[in-house]
């Protein structure tokens, strides 16, 4: 019938595809790249929400790092959080998902049990945590004292709140226990025989046969393990308000990080700076922070990509 | 010799000495394996236990170190539900988590198929800003979404600075859908094609009905992360106690109720009671979608 230019054709074929990118293509636009240069702007500026903005140069970014008094601890807690509760959660996973490779009765309940705290609600299981934790009627303290350990005031103790926080995310660990099983599952069979008949023991075949074949898992769970405890957000600042006993309300201030700052992260920052002192500008500095140090171990997941992304066609 | 009676060998065969170390040895490591099994379920376990347990003691009760309850007060739960609000709470969780939902998957499904299937320029550009939009926490662009929602739109107060955005397609289920529909064979979609099925038909008569375990994922995901959400309804609705979720409402309960932790933890278990629900009915679906955000490849 007609004949169909080449021209034609390649222009059919990519407003095929923008009408199917569509959604995403305003999504980005709107909800990220306007914003995320909005953000840029504002750190520029001051800006309390009801006055208009004003230039105020690095006025923002100064006060941030030299004077907001919430900055360098929030830093310090997720640095904490990342070599002990990433680490703690890596291995544990580890070690459940290899459990539950080598339970051979009732593997479908205990994997069951395993896998459901990590779908509670995160403000539901943090609840739950201040509740089992506290110091005064806490059902873990009852047992502690009745075995006559000394017991720890947790979330209302400095130095206990991030234990307490990492025992929380040590309970969910369902997300890392189903990756490393499916991981533990794909090592070949030959590769653990041949070890065996060369007599290798158990310690030497987990070593140099299951290790060296999970490894892109485990580099997996710990690079998205150090983003997860950089952006959390939930637990740590209603673990806070609950251990505090803050009453929440119209009017009601709750300076994050109780007890003392120990409980800090970054996204509360943004919170405290924009939504409880209005100074947008600032907020938006540290929301940079969050972005560069997002980026940053985002883009390393992301170059090894045999991880993360499966080759298209 | 020849005298001995040799039993016959289906009576029971002498087990040679070396295997029967290597059964014993494999016994003991079954022991070995379910306690260690058994350990661990209760760490799992209990905590939900204890909350349990709470949630249905006296008040005067659950002030004290007493872990079972002495008379099982049924009645808590019906104080939840008579809280004011508690109600209110819900259904706006079920309409922020449902509605969410299905806008969601309608406007992910169609460009997670065209990073799947189509050849384009810009396509691997665009697979890293749906990943990078995916990694990053809500915090760093809420000022200027907030300033947005607030001052130009006057939305505040309401759930729909949430329940928009959904309609323009969420990263991680682009992501993971994406993962999903590559794994689907192109034949198929070739001999649609040759059919005469222009794209939209392919996708809707094809595509889809392989995809649904993948659509089941995202979905579950999707529901679940609108119902656990916490800070979007902190910024947008709190001003607003009629637009609170069951989320953002939990913790104001554990704050009106200052010190009945046998209702805050009866409110606890109507949170994360339906999620566990749904879980059990669609645990496949949702196992395996963990497992494609990070392993397939």
């Amino acid at each position: 019938m007609t004949t169909v230019t080449l021209a034609s054709k390649r222009r059919r074929a990519a407003l095929k595809t923008l009408a199917f990118m569509s959604p995403w293509l305003i999504g980005f636009a709107v909800f990220f790249a306007y914003p995320l240069i909005s953000t840029v702007y504002f750190s520029f500026m001051h800006y309390d929400g009801f006055n208009p903005p004003t230039w105020s140069g690095g006025k923002n970014w100064r006060y941030v790092f030299e004077h907001y008094p919430l900055f360098w601890p929030a830093l310090r807690n997720t640095l904490w959080l990342v070599l002990v509760t990433v680490t703690l959660r890596v291995v544990f996973g580890l070690g459940v998902g290899l459990l539950i490779t080598r339970i051979k009765t009732g593997t479908g309940v205990f994997r069951t049990l395993f896998y459901l705290p990590y779908l509670a609600p995160p403000v539901a299981a943090t609840m739950a945590f201040a509740f089992l934790l506290n110091p005064g009627t806490g059902p873990v303290n009852s047992l502690l004292e009745k075995t006559g350990i000394p017991a720890p005031g947790w979330f209302n103790d400095p130095s206990w709140s991030k234990p307490a926080l990492t025992l929380l995310f040590l309970w969910g660990i369902g997300d890392l226990m189903v990756i490393f099983m499916a991981a533990l599952l794909d090592v070949p069979a030959e590769q653990y025989e041949a070890a065996e008949l060369d007599g290798a023991s158990p310690w030497q075949r987990f070593r140099y046969v299951t290790l060296p074949n999970i490894s892109p898992i485990v580099m997996f769970a710990v690079v998205t393990g150090v983003i997860q405890v950089m952006q959390c957000y939930t637990q740590p600042l209603v673990a806070g308000k609950v251990a505090s006993g803050v009453i929440q309300g119209a009017g009601a201030q709750f300076e994050p990080g109780y007890p003392d700052k120990s409980t800090l992260t970054l996204p509360q920052l943004v919170y405290n700076l924009g939504f409880q002192r209005f100074d947008y500008g600032s907020a938006c500095v540290v929301a940079l922070v969050l972005f560069a140090l997002s980026m940053a171990f985002t883009a390393f997941l992301m170059r090894r990509r045999g991880g993360l992304i499966q080759a298209g066609d | 010799m020849t005298q001995v009676l040799r039993p016959p060998a289906a009576i029971e065969a002498p087990v040679p000495p070396a295997e029967r170390t290597a059964r014993r040895r494999a016994a003991l490591e079954w022991i070995a394996v379910h306690a260690l099994g058994v350990a661990a379920a209760l760490f799992f376990v209990l905590p939900f236990v204890f909350v349990l347990l709470t949630s249905l003691m006296s008040d005067s009760q659950a002030l004290s170190r007493d872990l079972i309850p002495h008379t099982w007060q049924w009645d808590n739960y019906r104080k939840v539900f008579d809280t004011p609000g508690f109600l209110t709470w819900w259904r706006n969780t079920l309409l922020y988590a449902g509605l969410g939902t299905v806008l969601t998957v309608l406007s992910s499904v169609p460009v997670a198929y065209a990073l799947a299937k189509f050849r384009f320029r810009g396509r691997n550009l665009s697979l890293m800003l749906v990943i990078s939009m995916m990694m990053l926490p809500p915090q760093v662009v809420v000022i200027p979404m907030y300033l947005f929602w607030a001052k130009q739109l006057d939305l505040s107060g309401t759930l729909w600075p949430l329940i928009v955005p959904m309609a323009f397609g969420d990263a991680f289920s682009i992501f993971l859908l994406r993962q999903f529909l590559t794994t689907i064979p192109n034949e198929y979609l070739d001999a649609a094609r040759v059919d005469g099925c222009g794209e939209l038909r392919t996708l809707v008569r094809v595509v889809l009905p392989m995809a649904k375990p993948g659509i089941a994922a995202i979905a579950l995901f999707q529901f679940f992360a609108a119902w656990n959400d916490y800070f979007g309804p902190q910024i947008y609705a709190s001003e607003n106690p009629g637009a609170w979720t069951l989320s953002y409402g939990l913790e104001s309960f554990k704050g009106a109720h200052h010190t009945d932790w046998n209702l805050t933890m009866a409110a606890t278990v109507l949170v994360m009671a339906p999620v566990i629900l749904v879980f059990f009915f669609a645990q496949k679906a949702f196992v395996e979608g963990v497992t494609l955000t990070g392993v397939k490849g």
